[in-house]
């Protein structure tokens, strides 16, 4: 089963899903013929295909639609905020090269802010899986819900069996007495490189892949809280608006503080390159990543393994 | 109008008719006018298409309180929202809502401010933001097309509000699905807010731009109820082609001491100039205004 298998599938079962694209067809490519006049490619109009889209929502429609994130959430932010966020509509956004996947495009393709312009709109929700099975996992929840929806589209094979999903709840993929990792996204699989590392240089290691940012699992970010291990959020993103910022509003809401180490983009614009390039000059390979908490830790001993060995984005579209 | 079509009137439309309809829109245009003070409202641009809104909904559309909840309605989207005052007023006449809850303008106990919102029955979407309705019309047309309903898909845009990229986005790839349930409607009142269009933003020639995009266009007089008719009731214009028309008006149509002022767009006026400007509305005779005039909102 592939995204493009299981929205078909979908489609086929329900008569309100409609797959809709700004000419971005990298995972839909062989649906056209199949769902006729339910799939709308809008050419690149992402502003246009989103106030469409609510139109058909209007009329009791689901509909998926699908460009690249930047665009999505930029471009036609307006259109995201005004005609799906004030109506409130269940329109499904899937949104392709999120944070680090767009890897070689250079700043223009690069959403790093998108979480945190998504989760600041009433009702919107926002959802980042691990990798390709993460994701499938959570779309039929996803599609089935009345929200408007934020995907970040990870197709990336996973590196992990993941848990059974539940809407709104994270997956502990372990607890920690030293150090706890949070995190969401395509970093998952270097952050479990990091912990794996981490745990054999003899620290205790928590990892907590939090699937959705908006509903956010609190009851299970406030148990790594209590449990006071140092906690640190992985994220390719801006560190404003983020995890980080996610975690802030909900310690302050809670009354309580935490030793926390941010590993986010600082106010600028990643280096473009292959991933691999990107991951390792931004210091977000598993090796990186092991490194800066050790350095946190005040580990002078451990050198965390060899390089990381990333695997490549297969370049769609 | 130069060198475009002139739609010439054939009166289909019988004299009793048009007189019934002149008098409904001159009750809306005093809904207008009551609505703008105790902080006001877009007069001038709401006076513009009280009499396309009054032929719409009390002779054309298929859309009544009745059959709000009929998803074969006839649709109509106000894109340029500001003009709202026109669209309640027609709505309280109509029975859409009960003209008592006009007085609840800008009051925190209801929803009746300066933009349309679906708090309002018969608003079908809200709008505020220039050049969204256009893209969201051709979402419901799309519906309407894909479960073989037959029913008119209408929005009405401002023609500053063209300036916007994404109304001709919108109409590009209504054209390309051929979408011919859609008509773009063009309240053409030659005024951005507080400039004269073509002293801006040069629309014309308009028709051709449309055209051009891949519309069936027709102009006309969009005072006329019986050209309105003639228009209206010859959609869709074309079996593969979305359709525009471009209602020629005149901003703050009814009211000669602010007609095609710029500085008129929006007003606050005083409760002694209401009264004398509801007079004004009978007599066609200009009131001394002494109130403020405001440029910008």
């Amino acid at each position: 089963m592939n995204y493009e298998q299981l929205i078909h599938e979908t489609a086929l079962a329900d008569e309100r899903l409609l797959v809709m694209t700004a000419e971005n067809r990298a995972l839909i490519r062989n649906l056209p013929g199949p769902l006729g006049a339910r799939f709308i490619d809008t050419g690149i109009t992402e502003q246009t295909m989103i106030g469409a889209a609510a139109g058909l929502a209007l009329r009791g429609r689901v509909p998926v639609v699908h460009a690249l994130a930047t665009f999505l959430t930029l471009r036609a932010f307006e259109f995201i905020r005004t005609d799906v966020g004030i109506a409130n509509l269940p329109v499904k956004i899937s949104a392709f090269v999120p944070g680090f996947l767009s890897d070689g495009n250079g700043p223009t393709h690069q959403a790093i802010e998108d979480v945190s312009l998504m989760r600041g709109i009433p009702g919107m929700t926002v959802f980042a899986p691990a990798d390709e099975q993460d994701m499938l996992a959570m779309l039929p929840a996803i599609w089935a819900s009345p929200d408007p929806a934020y995907l970040r589209v990870n197709t990336r094979p996973a590196t992990y069996q993941h848990a059974p999903y539940e809407m709104g709840k994270a997956e502990i993929v372990a607890e920690g007495k030293d150090v706890t990792i949070l995190t969401y996204g395509m970093l998952f699989e270097q952050a479990l490189i990091a912990k794996d590392l981490l745990t054999e240089a003899g620290y205790s290691v928590g990892l907590v892949n939090l699937r959705s940012l908006k509903p956010l699992d609190e009851a299970a970010v406030l148990t790594v809280v209590k449990g006071g291990s140092l906690i640190v959020t992985v994220e390719d993103h801006f560190q404003t608006g983020g995890l980080y910022s996610i975690l802030a509003e909900l310690l302050l809401a809670n009354e309580l503080t935490a030793k926390v180490l941010p590993l986010a983009l600082k106010e600028r614009w990643y280096k473009p390159g292959l991933l691999s390039e990107v991951l390792e000059y931004e210091g977000f390979t598993g090796q990186h990543i092991a490194r800066r908490i050790g350095e946190r830790l005040g580990d002078g001993e451990h050198t965390f393994g060899a390089k990381t060995k990333v695997v490549e984005n297969v370049f769609a579209e | 109008m130069t060198d475009v079509e002139v739609a010439i009137s054939k009166v289909l439309m019988t004299s009793e008719k048009q007189e019934e309809l002149k008098a409904l829109a001159l009750r809306v245009r005093e809904h207008i006018v009551r609505l703008s003070t105790d902080g006001g409202c877009f007069t001038g641009a709401s006076l513009s298409c009280a009499d396309l809104l009054v032929y719409l909904y009390a002779d054309f559309l298929n859309v009544h309180p009745g059959n709000l909840q009929d998803p074969e309605r006839d649709y109509l989207f106000l894109s340029k929202g500001h003009d709202v005052p026109a669209l309640y007023g027609t709505f309280a006449e109509l029975g859409f809502m009960p003209k008592e809850r006009l007085a609840n303008h800008l009051k925190s106990n209801d929803s009746i401010y300066w933009h349309p919102n679906r708090s309002v029955p018969g608003v079908e979407f809200h709008s505020g933001s220039l050049g969204h309705l256009p893209s969201v019309a051709l979402g419901v047309a799309l519906d309407a097309r894909m479960r073989g309903q037959n029913q008119k898909v209408i929005v009405i845009t401002g023609d500053g509000e063209l300036n916007e990229g994404t109304c001709w986005e919108a109409l590009l790839v209504a054209s390309a699905h051929k979408v011919n349930n859609l008509t773009i409607v063009v309240d053409r009142n030659h005024f951005q807010a507080n400039i004269a269009t073509e002293d801006l933003i040069p629309l014309e020639p308009l028709a051709p731009k449309f055209e051009a995009f891949g519309a069936v266009v027709k102009r006309i007089d969009g005072h006329d109820f019986a050209a309105l008719e003639e228009a209206f009731t010859a959609l869709p214009f074309s079996e593969d082609k979305p359709s525009v028309i471009i209602c020629d008006t005149v901003r703050g149509r009814g009211l000669p001491s602010i007609e095609r002022r710029a500085d008129r767009w929006f007003c606050n006026f005083s409760s002694d100039e209401v009264v004398e400007l509801l007079k004004e509305l009978h007599s066609q005779e200009a009131t001394t205004l002494t109130s403020e005039t405001l440029t910008v909102r």
